[in-house]
């Protein structure tokens, strides 16, 4: 196997004496979709924060396509083709959903048209091309997530960091989501996603990392890390992997965090 | 976020332009070109903050360095006032892209950004009291000459048709970086820096990029203003008075607008002028600071009724 498409290595983040993420190291192979699972506070956020270069890291190093890029600032790290959407939905609240998609697209497109263009075809990709005028403040939670998709879509990355996009959403705009990640995985980009809805990580995972109290606690195939004794006493705490083994296989259901 | 297009810029520009034609008195033109002043100096605060979110409360410190450096070009270096100008411009620009290193660099915002500008300018106003080079407490008097080789007009029309020729290169400005890539960046950090640096946004170039537009068209305000007044010191030049013209006028007419500052300046400025009038007709002399209380008062009544200014009550008139 050729090197992954990102590395992160022993990366630590303590805030204090918090330590949120502690020597957390995984890959995102080209071409896939890599999911990151953890219950509430596991660290997750934080991790993402470090790849994109919102933190830096207290120690351990983050490398894209085999450059080190620990010290690189965030918006070269978009630049160079990491993209991320935030779990806190993050929208220039003043300007329309096009307006939103364009400074996206303006990353590779210098001039107004052709960005203009670029964020059309995303916004019809992600399914918004009906309320391209619309203020982005007048999107339902949806909408939004939606619209941070998009806007990450439009800087063309390489590499996709989705934190939570399905939380929030009913069963059927999931239902709707789902087709639409894996699109955008099929064109070619790679993606790392962050999330707590298991049937979305079953159904478009081909590793999972498993992150709790900041530590990476086991990866693999989906349905195997999801039957791992470590993951769901993380999730459910100490000794119920033992309770559960005595009902039934949870494959595709380890709960909601 | 809507834009003002092409045609009602250049209308505005053409009936201004247009009245000097008709029966306009020396008062209501000296009026319009300390208007025009204004309005240069507006524009170049609306793009910093109306359109980049950074609220400077110190736009004096270049309003005054365009005036000085205006000034003192053409007394201690003789140089042409036609050519001092691009140079005040730039040096008003280096002194705003200076302010904005040391403020953005320290990633200040907000009110400490606001408070920071303020500072500096309150510093260059006390160091131009005091340095003989700027004329010191007495101030600079450039000599009268009214030749327009030297930048003044016997027929006080020419000064009006300069000072509006460049606001009009402002409002064109504006109006090409609201349409730019460089203006959406801008507005992106304005909304939310975060979101613009994971889009690929260097928040820090773009806003140092504003700054230094920002400050050199209100440089060339200073510029205009000394070719008009002829005298210059450093409670004038550096003041507190100009930097609250300079972000009253947007507010009122409309932040973030292309043609907000404009709109802003003549709707704060003739109300000033008016209720000063009008007040003295009725109490029988002058009420000093009445039109303060006026502006006040307009101030309170656009932020509760029209927080998008002027043209913001007009657009939505518009789509209505
Ligand atoms: N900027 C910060 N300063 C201090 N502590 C922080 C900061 N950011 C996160 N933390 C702490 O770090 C820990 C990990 O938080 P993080 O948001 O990364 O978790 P998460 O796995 O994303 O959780 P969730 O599933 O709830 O989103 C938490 O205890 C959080 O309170
Ligand atoms: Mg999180």
């Amino acid at each position: 196997m050729s090197a992954a498409l990102l590395q992160v290595r022993a990366v630590t983040k303590r805030f204090g004496g918090l330590v949120a993420v502690d020597d957390a190291s995984l890959d995102v192979a080209a071409g896939s979709i890599t999911g990151l699972i953890g219950p509430n506070g596991a660290g997750k956020t934080t991790l993402f924060a470090v790849i994109a270069g919102f933190e830096a890291p207290s120690a351990g190093r983050v490398a894209l396509l085999g450059d080190d890029i620990t010290d690189t600032p965030a918006h070269v790290r978009a630049q160079a083709g990491i993209a991320r959407t935030f779990q806190i939905v993050q929208p220039f609240a003043g300007l329309s959903v096009l307006e939103n998609i364009r400074v996206g697209a303006y990353l590779r497109h210098r001039h107004r048209a052709a960005a203009t263009a670029s964020a059309v075809a995303v916004a019809r990709a992600v399914g918004l091309d009906q309320m391209l005028e619309k203020p982005a403040s007048t999107l339902t939670v949806a909408g939004r997530k939606r619209l941070e998709l998009a806007r990450a879509l439009a800087t063309e990355p390489k590499l996709l960091l989705l934190d939570e996009v399905l939380a929030g959403l009913n069963p059927s705009e999931i239902r709707d989501m789902i087709p639409v990640i894996r699109k955008v995985r099929d064109d070619g980009v790679s993606i790392l996603i962050v999330e707590h809805v298991m049937q979305a990580v079953m159904q478009l995972c081909d590793v999972v990392y498993v992150l709790a109290q900041g530590r990476m606690i086991a990866h693999g195939a989906p349905g195997v890390v999801a039957r791992d004794t470590a993951v769901i006493e993380a999730y459910l705490g100490h000794g119920a992997a033992a309770r559960m083994q005595s009902q039934q296989s949870i494959a595709a259901s380890v709960p909601h965090a | 976020m809507n834009t003002t297009g092409i045609f009602p810029i250049s209308a505005v520009v053409f009936v201004l332009a247009a009245l000097p034609f008709g029966p306009l008195s020396n008062t209501m033109l000296n009026f319009l070109s300390f208007a025009m002043i204004i309005t240069l100096a507006a524009q170049g605060w609306n793009i910093l903050a109306g359109l980049g979110g950074q609220f400077s409360f110190g736009h004096a410190a270049f309003f005054g360095t365009g005036a000085y450096a205006m000034a003192v070009l053409q007394m201690r270096f003789g140089i042409n006032p036609w050519l001092a100008f691009p140079i005040a411009m730039i040096a008003a620009g280096a002194v705003g892209f200076a302010i904005g290193f040391l403020s953005f660099r320290a990633r200040l915002r907000g009110s400490y950004f606001a408070l920071v500008t303020l500072a500096f300018a309150e510093v260059f106003r006390i160091l131009a009291n005091t340095w003989n080079f700027t004329g010191g407490a007495a101030g600079v008097l450039v000599p009268l000459k009214s030749d327009p080789t030297q930048m003044q007009f016997g027929d006080k029309r020419w000064f009006f048709w300069l000072a509006l020729a460049c606001v009009t290169g402002a409002l064109f400005v504006t109006h090409a970086l609201v349409r730019s890539r460089l203006g959406a960046h801008l507005v992106a950090v304005r909304e939310n820096e975060d979101a613009a640096r994971a889009l690929g946004v260097d928040a820090l170039a773009v806003k140092l990029q504003a700054i230094t537009l920002s400050a050199s068209i209100t440089g060339a305000a200073g510029c205009l203003y000394v070719q008009k007044f002829l005298y210059l010191d450093a409670n004038l030049a550096y003041g507190t008075w100009i930097s609250v013209e300079a972000l009253l006028a947007p507010i009122v007419g409309g932040l973030g607008t292309v043609l907000g500052p404009l709109v802003g300046t003549l709707v704060l400025l003739g109300l000033g002028e008016t209720s000063k009038t009008v007040f003295a007709k009725i109490t029988g002399g002058a009420v000093p600071g009445i039109d303060l209380v006026v502006l006040g008062v307009l101030l309170i009544g656009c932020v509760a009724i029209a927080p998008r200014g002027i043209m913001g009550l007009v657009r939505r008139r518009a789509k209505a």
